[in-house]
């Protein structure tokens, strides 16, 4: 018990404190850190519309995420869930495999894809459809694509656990009071559901805000996310106070985002359904 | 028409590993289609590849060490957990999965500014550290979830037979307990074996792992040898936990 709570207390409390107070010092022309107490750091994040740009995009782009991920998971968590199949097993076991294939294959695999000589292109121009290849990559689009693949699996299963959660004696007393299936499906099962699906947008869109990968590989430069600000600052020009102001904006986005879907709606469910899997 | 939705959304899904694969085989060096005809060059080539060969070895021993480590430190939070009752263990509990919630990339700084505060230089060590703080939770939540179905009457039963706690914990808690340990262990073991973000940060020259070393090939553009060397990751990391779950039902029907 408590090697595991110091551990956790030494490794991850402390550090983020840390942040938070480095946030607030100052960089000096030589690049050495100076202890401060000062909203330098914040202030210079606002200053023009440059970096709050890169912050509405991160937001924009984990809302197209998720509005994506919700409507590309919810009927095949549907199907699952219907299916008298044998092999439904197999089928969530599938889903679930790609949680083990490496994240940045998965990510550059949209290189081999999508490429100017990549699957697609390739096709086109066999069938004559085009003459030179489109070059479809780096841009919002294929950030998209990066991100749902790496996200969806996480809904399905989401939606999946709370779908089979549901009674399905409801359904059967709504058919029998005379409901059609679609009418079924509005009125007992979809309200129902509404839980998974809750939980699995929180989980996209938090992972989503704080994605560094697809971006960097599969983006342009106008793509850039607020994890590859951080990247930069911290790695690229080692400046450590201004990184953390960025990391900070970030968690504190993340934080008002959680504590409100909390306050409403409860944490507990998202821990639920991943142990569920 | 739910039918092939769903089938559509599994080709999404598995048309980049898939490509991965058949590409890995392709003999041209430029370009990435039309395939040229099927030659294992590229694996050669990376079987001849020292720094590659060194970012896999780095990997393995990195994986299974936080798998070790972050284990054993679940089990014992987990037990405390369900089995004891103290103030603030809800908050406890939150703040413990939290690394869940908490972007990699924010992890990775907050780790890298504590080293920095303790005057240390970047080393294996912190990167086992932090991988060990990346897959805590996992551990946790699996572990957690198995013991709520163990029965507190065994042990008590055991206990009261007059077992102490450790003889307990040994002859009864772990034997039941055993296949989400393994389950927490192998689950580590692949997080830590493709995380790639967090580690950005924290490797240095010397201890890249092997998504590391992707990454920094992938600088140039995408070639056949990164696709052998994804197509071999993919195997890896599939075929172990299928081979886990393939010995752990064998070895349960012989002592059956």
């Amino acid at each position: 018990m408590s090697p595991a709570l110091s551990a956790i207390f030494l490794l991850l409390v402390i550090p983020v404190c840390f942040i938070v107070v480095y946030s607030f010092w100052l960089r000096s022309p030589s690049g050495a850190d100076i202890p401060a107490f000062q909203l330098g750091n914040y202030a210079k994040f606002f200053e023009d519309f440059f970096y709050p740009r890169i912050l509405i995009r991160t937001i924009r782009i984990s809302f197209e995420t998720v509005i994506l991920c919700v409507f590309m998971g919810y009927i095949p968590a549907y199907f699952f869930y219907r299916s008298e199949s044998r092999y439904k097993q197999v089928f969530l076991l599938l889903i679930m495999l790609p949680f083990w294939v490496s994240f940045i294959i998965r990510t550059m695999s949209w290189i081999n894809i999508m490429g100017d000589s990549g699957l697609i292109n390739h096709f086109l121009l066999k069938i004559g459809l085009i003459q030179s290849p489109i070059s479809m990559l780096y841009n919002e689009f294929t950030v998209l694509m990066g991100l749902i693949m790496y996200l969806l699996p996480f809904m399905v299963l989401n939606i999946y656990v709370s779908l089979e959660g549901i009674d399905k004696s409801l359904l059967e007393a709504a058919r029998c009071m005379g409901c059609t299936e679609w009418q079924a499906f509005r009125e007992v099962t979809l309200p129902l559901s509404l839980p998974g699906v809750s939980a699995g947008c929180l989980l996209v869109f938090v992972l989503t805000a704080g994605t560094y990968l697809p971006p960097m590989i599969l983006g342009g430069p106008g793509n850039e996310m607020i994890a590859n600000l951080i990247f930069k600052r911290i790695v690229g020009t080692l400046d450590w106070p201004y990184g953390s102001a960025i990391s900070v904006i970030l968690l504190s986005l993340l934080f008002v985002i959680v504590w409100t879907y909390n306050r409403y709606l409860g944490i507990n469910q998202i821990f639920k359904n991943l142990q569920g899997n | 028409m739910i039918r092939i939705y769903t089938v559509l959304v599994y080709v999404f899904l598995f048309a980049p590993i898939v490509v991965v694969i058949v590409l890995a085989f392709n003999p041209k060096q430029f370009g990435i289609f039309p395939m040229e005809g099927v030659s294992f060059r590229w694996f050669i080539k990376l079987a001849q590849n020292e720094a590659i060969i060194d970012a896999f070895k780095n990997s393995l021993v990195l994986g299974s060490l936080t798998a070790v480590l972050s284990t054993a430190i679940g089990i014992l939070a987990a037990l405390a957990f369900i089995r004891f009752a103290f103030p603030g263990k809800n908050t406890l509990n939150t703040l413990l999965l939290s690394p869940i919630m908490i972007p990699e990339v924010v992890l990775g700084v907050a780790l890298l500014l504590f080293l920095r505060f303790l005057q240390q230089p970047k080393s294996f060590v912190l990167l086992l550290i932090g991988h060990v703080v990346l897959t805590l939770p996992y551990v946790l939540l699996i572990v957690q979830a198995r013991l709520v179905g163990i029965k507190k009457e065994y042990e008590e039963a055991a206990k009261s037979l007059g077992a102490n706690a450790f003889q307990t914990f040994r002859e009864v808690t772990l034997p039941l307990l055993l296949p989400a340990i393994l389950a927490g262990a192998l689950f580590s073991f692949t997080i830590s074996f493709d995380d790639i973000t967090a580690t950005l940060f924290w490797a240095t020259a010397q201890n890249q792992t092997v998504p590391v070393k992707i990454f920094s090939m992938l600088r140039n553009s995408i070639s056949p040898e990164i696709n052998a060397l994804g197509a071999v990751m993919i195997v890896l990391t599939i075929a172990t936990p299928l081979l886990a779950g393939y010995l752990s039902r064998k070895f349960s029907k012989i002592k059956t």
